[in-house]
């Protein structure tokens, strides 16, 4: 008996998870792909929490407003004997009444936008600097004290199988599009700077999980930055987000976040392979590296 | 003498004697002629920018190419929105501001007919160029209709096509916007002041401003690109100086402005069925007139919340974000306006009531979907991805779209004599706010869920939702043929309508003259009785 009304809860309380938007057990089927990602940093959280404040207050009005309009439609239809009262054309007060009324909800959504921006804003206290810079269509990644640059394009999978009439089964594809061949390696729980430029168009980084969409603009430098919670670390995805010629939709971006040590020993390691790799042509390469301010290399 | 004049008057008073076969259309100074052409060619595209939409819904439709290159699929995004805006809703527009205005303010026609003619057939070859692009070396546009640089400066043969023809396009706008201000000002019939003009002609007097004010704004920057491209100027590449931003912000402050320019006069005409089906006059009308004249003035300055993401400093994006929220405030004064209308009314369901009811609701979602693109940090998560496609076809489709189908099932009875089948238009009614909202809602999701837009394949977990969708545009497109049926049933053998005034609940100059309307609408003046009788607010 217990366990039948256990069950029985259960179920409803599944049921009822499945009304609310985006619960992690439905959320690799692509019904339950109805909503934002929380994200895995306090920025992602503060516009998740914004995003569904704003969302519920706009649900409140129109439950509302809608009301009343659908109440209207039926109480007062003409075939249900309803007469008209012509004289109901004008009333300062309720207009008053209603135009006050949106702005006092304005502020209470403006407040909380406008501290969330301020956070967004505040790059002070980062600890190290990644330049990205997009090209169509991928995107490189530069380490800017670490001496480790890359490419990161759409992995071979992937791109065999987006070819017009490639007879490759996208679901048999191990995350098809949003695969790359050379993920972006940060560490958990550090402020990282981006400094994100374009190489030939605009294009723009985007990773939904960091709270994190920025312009990649030829000849300008934009700031971004995110701090991954440390215990989050994993493999984090993400597309350009500008529309940047042909193969826009096939420049994803991919994340790897690692723990400080891991990072560390990373980094090290592929400084060291890219020296080696670049030894006898060193001098050329690292004159190319970086002058702030100017366009990158076409 | 009295005599020969009083023979010229009567021989005067009945030109009807119109021009035969097409002189007729070629030569057309008449505004109701040109009217329906205008309406027909903003059909016509409406066709083929729907028929691009319908290649975007196929390739779509699963994950994986299988129908056109990704260059094409770019091509179809872009040209489905030049051919919409520019070639279907504002034409449209004009088709409506040309019938209706003169007959709405006492006038026999518009104050600048060859203007009129001359407007209008621009358009013909401004969209004969645009389209040809399909079919030169590089294919069509393909950098979105926003067309930003650089990346519209790698278009191919196309790209002078693409300029000229919207330099056209935006000459025929303004030369159509003028005429309507000058008519407007200029040819309102004796005792019709400016606020007893319906709302109809009102939002449409705001929105030729609005025209005229952004038009060579945007003829500007595409001129800008046309000679970074051909003649050496850098006003947008950052190598010689210039700055790709500043065209965003240029095209903004045109691009603004332009989406209350498909949407107005969609408000004006639901502000006329509302009170027309509801047996009231409208609720506020002065509150209206203003509310339209603020959303119109505050048009100008929220322009760069469309690219927050670019890198702006804080000052600037909290301005934009709570400019971009003050919009909100006269826009919900409209919508309690018009629930304000219905309250204590006698309402009854004809189809032109139907379609501004879908509107009431259906924009209403758009317009909360764009209160929270306004807020900055939800803004990062939402720009560039279908959550925007979902808004700002909300806000289009069953906004301005179905603004003019509630205004053709409220006018052509009025424009032809015949009254259109009822249940075929209610057939209508339902099948397309059915489809528009399969075809758009699941869009929110995905735009949430992460699909950034202008993509043409996508990864699997969004495979569910665009299929959907995809059905839901099928349905959408199909169900518009039976649009055209009805129309063209109701021309060739609709019922006679014996009543003007159509509508019981009709008020207005239009519903004071004989349906068909004549050809001249308003050849004298209607006398005040008349017109305190059309203003009934």
């Amino acid at each position: 008996m217990m366990t039948m009304i256990r069950s029985k809860i259960a179920r409803l309380a599944a049921l009822a998870s499945t009304a609310c938007l985006a619960t992690p057990a439905l959320a690799e089927s692509g019904w339950g792909q109805l909503n934002m990602t929380e994200g895995v940093t306090a920025i992602s959280r503060r516009i998740y929490g914004l995003h569904m404040e704003i969302f519920e207050i706009c649900v409140a009005i129109a439950v509302v407003v809608f009301g009343v309009m659908i109440w209207s439609m039926v109480k007062f239809r003409k075939s249900k004997g309803a007469v008209a009262d012509t004289t109901l054309v004008h009333s300062t007060r309720v207009e008053v009444i209603w135009t006050a009324i949106p702005v006092v909800i304005l502020v209470v959504m403006a407040v909380p936008a406008a501290r969330t921006l301020v956070a967004i804003e505040n790059t002070t206290g980062t600890k190290m600097s990644i330049k990205i810079t997009g090209f169509q269509w991928g995107w490189q990644y530069e380490y800017l004290d670490g001496g480790v640059t890359f490419i990161s394009r759409l992995d071979r999978k992937s791109d065999a199988a987006r070819e017009l009439m490639s007879g490759i089964d996208p679901t048999t594809v191990d995350h098809y599009l949003l695969n790359v061949d050379h993920p972006l390696v940060v560490p958990a729980g550090v402020k990282v700077r981006l400094l994100i430029t374009g190489a030939d168009v605009i294009h723009s980084w985007w990773m939904p999980a960091f709270g994190v969409k920025k312009d990649a603009i030829p000849g300008f430098i934009n700031e971004a930055w995110f701090d991954v919670d440390p215990d989050k670390t994993g493999i984090y995805r993400g597309q350009c987000a500008e529309l940047c010629g042909r193969d826009h939709g096939f420049m994803p971006i991919v994340v790897d976040v690692r723990s400080k040590a891991d990072f560390d020993a990373w980094l090290k390691q592929e400084a060291a392979e890219q020296k080696q790799a670049t030894a006898p042509a060193a001098a050329p390469a690292t004159a190319s590296t970086v002058t702030p301010g100017t366009p990158a290399a076409q | 003498m009295s005599e020969t004049a009083h023979a010229a008057h009567t021989e005067h008073d009945d030109h009807d004697h119109k021009p035969q076969g097409w002189r007729r259309w070629v030569f057309a100074t008449n505004h109701k002629d040109i009217g329906t052409m205008y309406l027909i060619f903003a059909c016509t595209m409406f066709f083929i920018g729907g028929a691009m939409a319908m290649v975007i819904r196929a390739e779509l439709f699963k994950p994986g190419m299988q129908l056109v290159d990704p260059q094409l699929f770019n091509s179809m995004t872009t040209m489905h929105a030049l051919i919409m805006i520019f070639g279907a809703v504002m034409p449209g527009w004009t088709g409506f501001a040309n019938w209706m205005i003169p007959m709405q303010v006492g006038a026999p026609d518009m104050a600048l007919p060859r203007l009129n003619n001359f407007s209008f057939w621009i358009l013909p070859f401004a969209f004969t160029l645009l389209i040809a692009t399909l079919f030169v070396p590089g294919g069509s546009p393909a950098g979105g209709w926003t067309m930003y640089p650089p990346l519209v400066l790698q278009t191919g043969s196309s790209f002078p096509m693409l300029i000229f023809a919207v330099h056209m396009m935006g000459a025929s706008s303004i030369l159509g916007a003028i005429n309507v201000v000058v008519t407007i000002m200029n040819m309102r019939a004796p005792g019709m002041t400016l606020l007893r003009m319906p709302l109809f002609t009102w939002t449409w007097l705001i929105t030729a401003y609005l025209l005229i004010a952004v038009m060579p704004v945007l003829a500007g920057a595409v001129t800008m690109l046309l000679t970074d491209h051909f003649f050496g100027t850098t006003f947008f590449t950052a190598a010689g100086g210039g700055d790709p931003v500043m065209f965003q912000h240029i095209f903004w402050f045109f691009g603004h402005p332009e989406v209350y320019i498909l949407i107005l006069p969609a408000f004006g005409i639901v502000s006329e069925i509302i009170p027309t089906f509801s047996r009231k006059p409208l609720f506020g009308y002065e509150a209206m007139v203003y509310a339209t004249a603020s959303i119109a003035f505050l048009s100008f300055i929220v322009w760069a919340h469309h690219m927050f993401t670019v890198g702006m400093p804080l000052a600037a994006q909290l301005f934009f974000m709570l400019s971009t929220m003050l919009i909100a405030v006269p826009t919900g004064v409209k919508v309690f306006n018009w629930t304000a209308t219905m309250y204590k009314g006698s309402l009854t369901f004809e189809p032109p009531m139907l379609f501004a009811l879908a509107f009431l609701f259906l924009f209403s979602i758009g317009g909360f979907s764009g209160l929270m693109l306004g807020i900055v940090p939800a803004d990062y998560q939402y720009q560039d991805t279908y959550f925007v496609v979902a808004h700002f076809h909300y806000v289009l489709v069953p906004g301005a779209i179905f603004g003019m189908m509630a205004g053709v099932y409220y006018w052509l009875p009025k424009w032809v004599g015949n009254m259109y089948d009822m249940k075929l238009a209610k057939w209508h009614f339902w099948l397309s706010t059915i489809f528009v909202n399969v075809l758009f809602f699941p869009q929110h999701f995905l735009g949430l869920a992460g699909m950034p837009r202008r993509i043409p394949d996508y990864a699997v977990q969004f495979t569910d939702w665009n299929m959907v969708s995809s059905i839901g545009g099928f349905g959408f497109g199909l169900s518009q043929l039976l649009f055209v049926y009805v129309i063209v049933k109701c021309v060739r053998s609709g019922e006679r309508v014996t009543n003007p005034r159509v509508w019981e609940g009709a008020h207005g100059l239009e519903w004071e003259l004989p349906a068909p309307a004549p050809y001249h609408s308003w050849t004298t003046p209607p006398s005040p009785a008349v017109i305190a009788r059309g203003a009934q607010h």
